[in-house]
């Protein structure tokens, strides 16, 4: 298992917690809860091989379409592929801003 | 909810999560989950094994009402490591079971219904699981004297280990014909007995043999339930209304003992010689 923690710029946004997914085969859970910091911070528990390389281009990635909003975000992944991340991390994050996240 | 009559727009029980499972089962906006995922409290024994872990440990337990009748609610999540339990995971059910039993000793009602879908002990931990299913085990039996404590197996995982004898114990026991229970799972079976004797890749053999179907014709459980979560829900309330049974099906010690002096053991038993000796049709 390997761990991870990334700090994020953020926008101060109000939140609500969020979960999503579990921590079975191929999938991922993924919290979102308040933090008194001004930045997302990022921690991640991964089954997986692949290093903090991968997880920093993911985040990259959803960075562009969704800016993120300051927060603490917990990732319990069991070995899902990069799509499948993607599709969590978007989930929690629509529950947690309560409201369609916009694909422009 | 559901769609109308039209079987195909069912929801499906099985396909829910543990959360929804619990959420489906409770009078709308009633459940309280007891110990949240937001609460953090995790196993500490899987990170130091090198295993991810689940924010509730694979089981959600709640308080609410059925029929606005007072009960708790246990679901064991089957997705995260077999639905097995560990220390966490055990102590949020039998901590949930025990306090419902001190409410009924304070002359408070409130019954139980647990939804299983568990490989029995998680190995990682394994004292600790072993512990905490005896404790689960002892609340049930304590809490059945006042309410009834309703198991339902849905399926996909079924239920083993020493929670098969945690279902056995409950006031009314359910499942679907996906549902499964046994001692052992089947592939501890097969590496026991072989797989001329026992092959667990066979799917209609062992759910021949352990499937709800075959669980109801031998009078193993009370009822078998259809999949739609409507009917799960009716057939919930209906149990619970039955209230405490005159008797025990894990005090038939006598009538199981004569049952089981009848099994030949010379020959492979088949799914209709078991039904033969155990329904409760068969004479003794």
């Amino acid at each position: 298992m390997n761990t991870f923690h990334f700090t994020r710029p953020a926008r101060n946004v109000p939140i609500d917690r969020a979960l999503v997914g579990y921590v079975g085969s191929g999938d991922l859970e993924v919290m979102i809860d308040n933090s008194d910091q001004p930045q997302a911070e990022i921690y991640i528990h991964s089954s997986a091989e692949q290093g903090e390389q991968r997880w920093l281009s993911i985040i990259e990635r959803l960075e562009v379409a969704h800016p993120l909003p300051a927060m603490r975000m917990d990732i319990h992944d069991f070995s899902a592929t990069p799509g499948v991340i993607r599709l969590r991390l978007e989930q929690a994050l629509e529950q947690a801003l309560a409201k369609e996240l916009s694909y422009e | 909810m559901s769609n109308g009559n039209d079987p195909r727009l069912a929801i499906s029980f099985v396909e829910q999560s543990a959360r929804k499972r619990v959420e489906h089962i409770l009078d709308a906006g009633s459940m309280r989950e007891m110990v949240t995922p937001f609460d953090r409290v995790t196993s500490p024994w899987l990170e130091m094994q090198g295993i991810v872990p689940q924010f509730d440990d694979g089981v959600v337990t709640a308080r609410g009402s059925i029929n606005g009748k007072s009960v708790v609610a246990i679901a064991v999540d089957g997705s995260f490591q077999g639905g097995s339990l560990g220390e966490v995971a055990g102590a949020k059910i039998a901590g949930t079971l025990e306090l419902a039993v001190e409410a009924n000793q304070a002359g408070e009602s409130i019954a139980a219904v647990l939804i299983l879908e568990t490989g029995g002990v998680r190995l990682q931990e394994a004292n600790l699981g072993l512990a905490a299913i005896a404790e689960i085990q002892s609340a049930i039996v304590a809490l059945r004297q006042f309410q009834p404590v309703v198991a339902l197996i849905t399926g996909p995982v079924g239920c083993f280990g020493g929670m098969s004898i945690t279902a056995g114990l409950c006031s009314y026991l359910l499942m679907t014909r996906e549902g499964r229970l046994g001692l052992n799972g089947p592939q501890v079976i097969e590496q026991e007995a072989g797989v001329s004797e026992y092959d667990s890749q066979d799917r209609s053999f062992i759910w021949g043999l352990t499937g709800g179907e075959q669980r109801d014709a031998t009078g193993l459980i009370d009822d078998f339930i259809d999949l739609d979560v409507i009917k799960v829900r009716q057939k919930v309330q209906e149990y619970l209304s039955k209230g405490v049974p005159e008797a025990f099906r894990s005090e038939a010690i006598q009538s199981s003992l004569d049952r089981l002096k009848k099994v030949d053991t010379r020959s492979q038993i088949t799914a209709e010689m078991a039904r033969a000796i155990l329904s409760k049709e068969a004479s003794l």
